[in-house]
């Protein structure tokens, strides 16, 4: 039964990366580092550290949610082809 | 020990001696004194086990799940209603190759309400993977019951223990109750384990194919059933089958359940005034035992207590599949209607003389 | 195979009568089988218990529809159901009923014991002592089931009550 067990491992569906249209930017002078970003990124792909945060871009599939929740707006929606 | 038992109690018995660590389950009549007596061990302290009262037979199924995937040998019994209420969670529960032990007491499934015996609602299980035994009597309910634990535990599927509704479940009969099992129910080995630090997902959305195989490899350990009961160790031998007065019978009567005891009584009836008649006494559903009917050379007469509304009786349906030869069904006692030796010496006599019809009466 | 029918009212023990009497048939060395009414158990109505004992083992579980003897615990219940049978045992001081027929007064046997719940004698280990004198059961068998019945000041008083009528059944002469 072994297909039947699945165990948590990073991009068991591939670079989800590749499916991003819009790229979440970072702009960490607007930052106060309230972590609301990481709390809802679905993708865990939001890591936070004293500096600020990091986007692991490999599998990051572009939903906007982080930009949304942002109330500093310290992240930035825009086209792949722009950046 | 010999006691005085009813069915019910016997199988409580069988849990207890299991040393079963977790049981969940939901009343209903004539199922309820298993566990109202499990509930009274576990108070008393006699059964180191978690008693969980849940709201509904799903939830009671589903928590069993849980403690079973989590490693814990679990137990929970139910009838008819109770029965199709959790039977989404029993179909989870055999592709999950979970060694889970319900009893099934049988009971007529309404409407009308109707709280006596009639064994359609067990055979629901029939195509989910579940190993299903029927017993015949208060002490088959409690060995079934034990032999179910070590064998769902061998092959990592779910056993189903059937035993009548009131006429095993609450008849009060004797049995040996073993006083211990001495090495009987080794400690459960697990296919697969959940526990913190350690994530899996069981049954998560995956391959088609992934399906396929599922059942393949249940249907590949439903196989071996058969062999793990010839040599399972208990103190009783047991077998898919009770072959009774076959040597040389021309006539031969397959059913299963309580009222095969009435059968017994009414062949030998039948033997004393010559007529050369056997019983093929299923003790297991599924695994099905095939190779008993296969190598039948004589007629056979087929008593259902279920019907399937559009084909007939699910066993005679069964058995027709398999038998090299003539097979006749016949439909009786459905709602725990009565049916006796007295009955089974007319009908086997009809059915001799080539007159029985599809029902009786 | 000795079949057995006891008709009570529901409260008055019928059922636990029959299981007292399969254990104390076991402590005979006999193989016994009670089966209690099924579905209709209720205080007041007309209860039917069933219960079979054979030196051999029973395989039948079906009902009893033509039993050797019939017990029953109230003579109102002569007012119900027509009883036949060859043996009857009846709780009664003057049965005036024919055939062979043994009889002890139950209820006064209860009373007198303070064997009572909600205003009823309860009859069952009475009756249970006349059924197992009847039936040729020692009445150590019989105490020992009672014994694993019940306990404390009520397995005493059980005790008692049937030691009592299985000294005091006697047959009616009609």
């Amino acid at each position: 039964m072994e297909c039947m067990i699945a165990k948590p491992s990073k991009g068991a569906a591939g670079k989800t990366g590749l499916w991003r249209t819009f790229k979440p930017i970072y702009h960490p002078e607007r930052c106060n580092l309230c972590q609301l970003c990481w709390l809802y990124c679905p993708e865990n792909v939001i890591d936070v550290s004293e500096d600020g945060i990091t986007i692991d871009y490999e599998y990051c599939k572009g939903c906007g949610i982080c930009a949304k929740i942002c109330v500093k707006n310290a992240i930035e929606m825009v086209r792949e082809e722009e950046t | 020990m010999r006691k005085i038992l009813t069915g019910n109690y016997a199988v409580a018995e069988a849990v207890k001696l299991a040393d079963v660590e977790f049981i969940a389950a939901y009343p209903i009549t004539p199922q309820t004194t298993i566990v109202e007596r499990l509930a009274e061990m576990v108070e008393r302290g006699e059964l180191n086990a978690e008693f969980v009262r849940v709201e509904s037979e799903h939830s009671a199924l589903a928590a069993v799940y849980g403690a079973s995937a989590g490693g814990l040998r679990a137990f929970t019994a139910t009838s008819s209603h109770g029965l199709l209420y959790m039977y989404e969670m029993c179909w989870w529960v055999a592709n999950s190759r979970l060694p889970v032990v319900m009893a099934v007491v049988t009971r007529t499934i309404g409407p009308p309400w109707n709280i006596h015996t009639e064994h359609t609602d067990i055979l629901t299980l029939r195509d989910t993977g579940w190993i299903i035994a029927m017993s015949e009597n208060a002490q088959e309910a409690l060995d079934l019951t034990l032999l179910g634990f070590k064998i769902a535990e061998q092959v990592n599927l779910p056993f189903a223990i059937g035993l009548d509704g009131f006429q095993v479940s609450h008849t009060a009969e004797v049995v040996d109750v073993p006083e211990s099992l001495d090495g009987f129910l080794p400690k459960r080995e697990r296919f697969f384990v959940i526990e913190p630090g350690n994530p899996i997902t069981v049954g998560g959305l995956t391959e088609n194919e992934c399906s396929m195989t599922i059942r393949k490899e249940m249907a590949k350990d439903m196989e071996r059933v058969g062999e793990l009961v010839r040599n399972s160790g208990y103190v009783r031998d047991y077998d898919l089958v009770e072959e009774y007065r076959m040597e040389d019978a021309e006539y031969v009567v397959i059913s299963m359940g309580a009222w095969c005891g009435d059968m017994k009584d009414a062949i030998d009836i039948l033997r004393e005034k010559g007529v050369q008649i056997g019983m093929l006494r299923l003790r297991f559903v599924r695994p099905f035992p095939k190779e008993f009917v296969e190598k039948l050379d004589c007629k056979v007469l087929v008593v259902d207590r279920n019907y399937s509304v559009g084909l007939g009786g699910i066993i005679a349906t069964e058995v027709k599949s398999i038998a090299n030869c003539d097979v006749h069904g016949i439909v009786a006692g459905l709602g725990g209607v009565d049916v006796g030796v007295d009955d089974f010496v007319s009908m086997f006599r009809k059915f001799v003389r080539g007159e029985l019809k599809g029902w009786w009466p | 195979m000795l079949e057995v029918m006891i008709l009570s009212f529901g409260g008055q023990g019928g059922v636990t009568a029959a299981r007292i009497l399969a254990i104390a048939a076991l402590n005979e060395g006999k193989f016994a089988q009670a089966i209690p009414q099924f579905g209709a158990e209720r205080r007041g109505a007309l209860v039917r218990s069933y219960l079979r004992i054979s030196d051999r083992p029973i395989r039948r579980h079906s009902s009893i529809k033509d039993p050797d003897v019939v017990a029953i615990f109230s003579e109102k219940i002569l007012g119900i159901v027509d009883v036949s049978a060859e043996t009857v045992v009846i709780n009664s001081k003057e049965p005036k009923i024919k055939g062979r027929v043994y009889y002890v007064d139950a209820s006064s046997i209860a009373l007198d014991l303070g064997l009572i719940s909600a205003g009823w004698p309860i009859v069952n280990t009475a009756m249970a002592g006349a059924m197992a004198r009847v039936f040729g059961f020692s009445i150590e068998s019989l105490k020992k089931a009672i014994g694993e019945t019940f306990s404390g000041k009520l397995a005493e008083l059980n005790v008692k009550a049937a030691e009592k009528a299985y000294r005091e059944v006697k047959e009616w002469n009609a």
